[in-house]
């Protein structure tokens, strides 16, 4: 059952620059590493992860088997409105979870 | 015109498939095919096309010496403005020795604030990493970095 | 001429005995313990110190989740007995592994966890190193995070302790190595290009890096069992559980971190 945890600021004041951090549990299996018999373990990782805030893309991440497991991503956006953001993660064998965190930007 | 026949050809072909095979059939997992200078350089061309690529604006931030390649923490920061006419595009990841060139794409925006963003990343060994920030104007900017990787002291069976 | 040849032989002879015989390291003092956290790269230790960048968590976030599980032939959850898991669980960590009368040995929490399961919810038990295991191990061992370890103060444990002792300073192995050889006569030294450290269990289960999971104790010991070319004991043997007790015993006085984040 995988967990994200996700860490926005509660509150902000209009124009802030706030900083998003996020962290979805997930082994990102490389598709290089090999088992003790030898068969190749299929590749298995998130492929992409993507922000909304009130429903506008306003972050996007391509990732690659390079990715450590459990994929950390911080980044930065401007609180302008209170609301909501929706965090996305896609990857291989039909990975599809979601989250989101609420704000109050006064 | 002296054409090449098709047995050669043949030959040639499954000399070339048969190399490739070989070279990417280790027995132990951790040292899995390498990529080249020549795949990174291939990759950025990719992201790039024929603009010119100058340094510069880009901070890569990744620790010399790693203490576990499993998982290596890496803060990239752009010099921008980060307004509506000038700001950051997109942030570009590779490296040289992993088996694939392509660490990780962001895609920014003016709604950003700030071009800052941090992940943790995988890597194989030493090796030189390249970060690449496309701005607004769509001209690139980059930052390397030569990263030391040691392998942990023991080995370990899976659990 | 004889003479000095003789003292040559038999000093190389003395040296050499010494080198095999088990000679009783000493105890690192309470003042000089160090945790394993302080001998990482800044970078690292800043994954451990934020709960919403600190990998472990994530196992953490299960355990609350499995703690109001009631799914199991008795329809209880750990929660239905133990209520908030906060308040019931604070510092039980710092105290195990932990005397069970009804089978006069010590345990440890992920056996505490599975004998719960199969006395009071009529559950099968966890398998060592399954994700629910290490979620529930985590969750409780959070609980305790700040608390001082006071492992093996029980009297009943005083003989286990002895065997955990005994075998921290028993050389093994292809390499002939003791725990102690590291652990107390050469920490702060390298091997290779990783700190050896004290051997601390402080912060256990814990996110190894090199693994890319969350651990057990249980797991890093028979890791390391297997890098001296050791055949490493089963999960759950009581070799295992005795060393924990006498690492627990060892590291008194230290302060629990779970979930820590190791290299």
């Amino acid at each position: 059952m995988p967990s994200a945890l996700i860490n926005v600021p509660a509150k902000a004041t209009r124009g802030e620059t706030i900083e998003i951090k996020t962290l979805m549990s997930h082994p990102m299996e490389t598709g290089y590493r090999r088992t003790a018999t030898g068969e190749l373990i299929p590749r298995n990782i998130i492929t992409s992860f993507a922000c909304r805030y009130n429903g506008v893309e306003i972050f996007r991440a391509d990732l690659y088997p390079a990715i450590a497991a459990n994929p950390f991503i911080t980044f930065f956006t401007v609180a302008t409105e209170s609301g909501k953001f929706d965090f996305e993660w896609i990857g291989d064998q039909g990975f599809s979870e979601t989250a989101s965190a609420a704000i109050t930007v006064a | 015109m002296h054409k090449p026949d098709h047995s050669s050809r043949r030959q040639f072909l499954s000399l070339a498939g048969g190399a490739a095979v070989l070279g990417a059939v280790p027995v132990v997992t951790l040292r899995p095919a390498e990529a080249t200078p020549v795949m990174l350089a291939a990759a950025i061309r990719n992201v790039v096309g024929a603009a010119v690529v100058h340094t510069g604006k880009v901070k890569l931030d990744v620790p010399p010496l790693v203490e576990n390649g499993n998982t290596v923490p890496m803060t990239i920061s752009v010099v921008s403005p980060m307004t509506a006419d000038d700001y950051v595009k997109s942030i570009h990841v590779f490296n040289e020795k992993n088996p694939q060139p392509n660490i990780v794409n962001f895609c920014l925006g003016p709604r950003a604030g700030r071009a800052q963003v941090a992940t943790r990343i995988r890597l194989a060994d030493s090796q030189k990493i390249v970060a690449i920030a496309r701005l607004s104007d769509d001209t690139f900017w980059s930052a390397s970095v030569d990263v030391v990787v040691t392998l942990a002291a023991c080995t370990e069976e899976v659990i | 001429m004889r003479c000095a040849r003789a003292i040559a032989v038999a000093a190389l002879l003395i040296a050499a005995g010494i080198a095999a015989s088990p000679l009783p390291a000493t105890e690192i003092p309470p003042a000089a313990r160090r945790s394993g956290f302080s001998f990482m790269a800044p970078g690292t230790q800043a994954i451990q110190n934020e709960d919403t960048a600190n990998p472990g968590m994530l196992w953490v976030l299960d355990g609350e989740t499995l703690w109001d599980n009631n799914a199991n032939p008795a329809g209880k959850a750990c929660a239905d007995c133990h209520h908030d898991v906060g308040a019931s669980m604070k510092g039980v960590a710092a105290r195990y592994p932990a005397f069970d009368p009804a089978l006069t040995r010590p345990v440890n929490l992920e056996q505490r966890i599975n004998l719960c399961r199969t006395r009071h919810q009529q559950a099968t038990p966890l398998a060592y190193e399954s994700h629910d295991l290490l979620a529930l191990t985590a969750l409780v061992g959070k609980q305790s995070r700040g608390v001082a370890i006071e492992g093996g103060t029980d009297p009943q444990l005083e003989p286990f302790v002895a065997k955990g002792h005994a075998l921290f300073m028993q050389r093994q192995g292809q390499l002939n190595l003791s725990c102690s050889n590291c652990h107390d006569d050469n920490w702060d030294k390298h091997l290779a290009g990783s700190a050896i450290t004290q051997g601390q269990p402080t912060g256990y289960p814990l996110y190894r890096l090199e693994w890319q999971s969350l651990g057990s104790l249980q797991r890093r010991l028979r890791s390391c069992m297997i890098g001296i070319r050791a055949q490493p004991y089963d999960y759950g043997a009581p070799e295992l559980v005795q060393l924990e007790l006498y690492l627990m015993s060892r590291a008194q006085g230290m302060p629990i971190e779970t979930p820590a984040v190791r290299p």
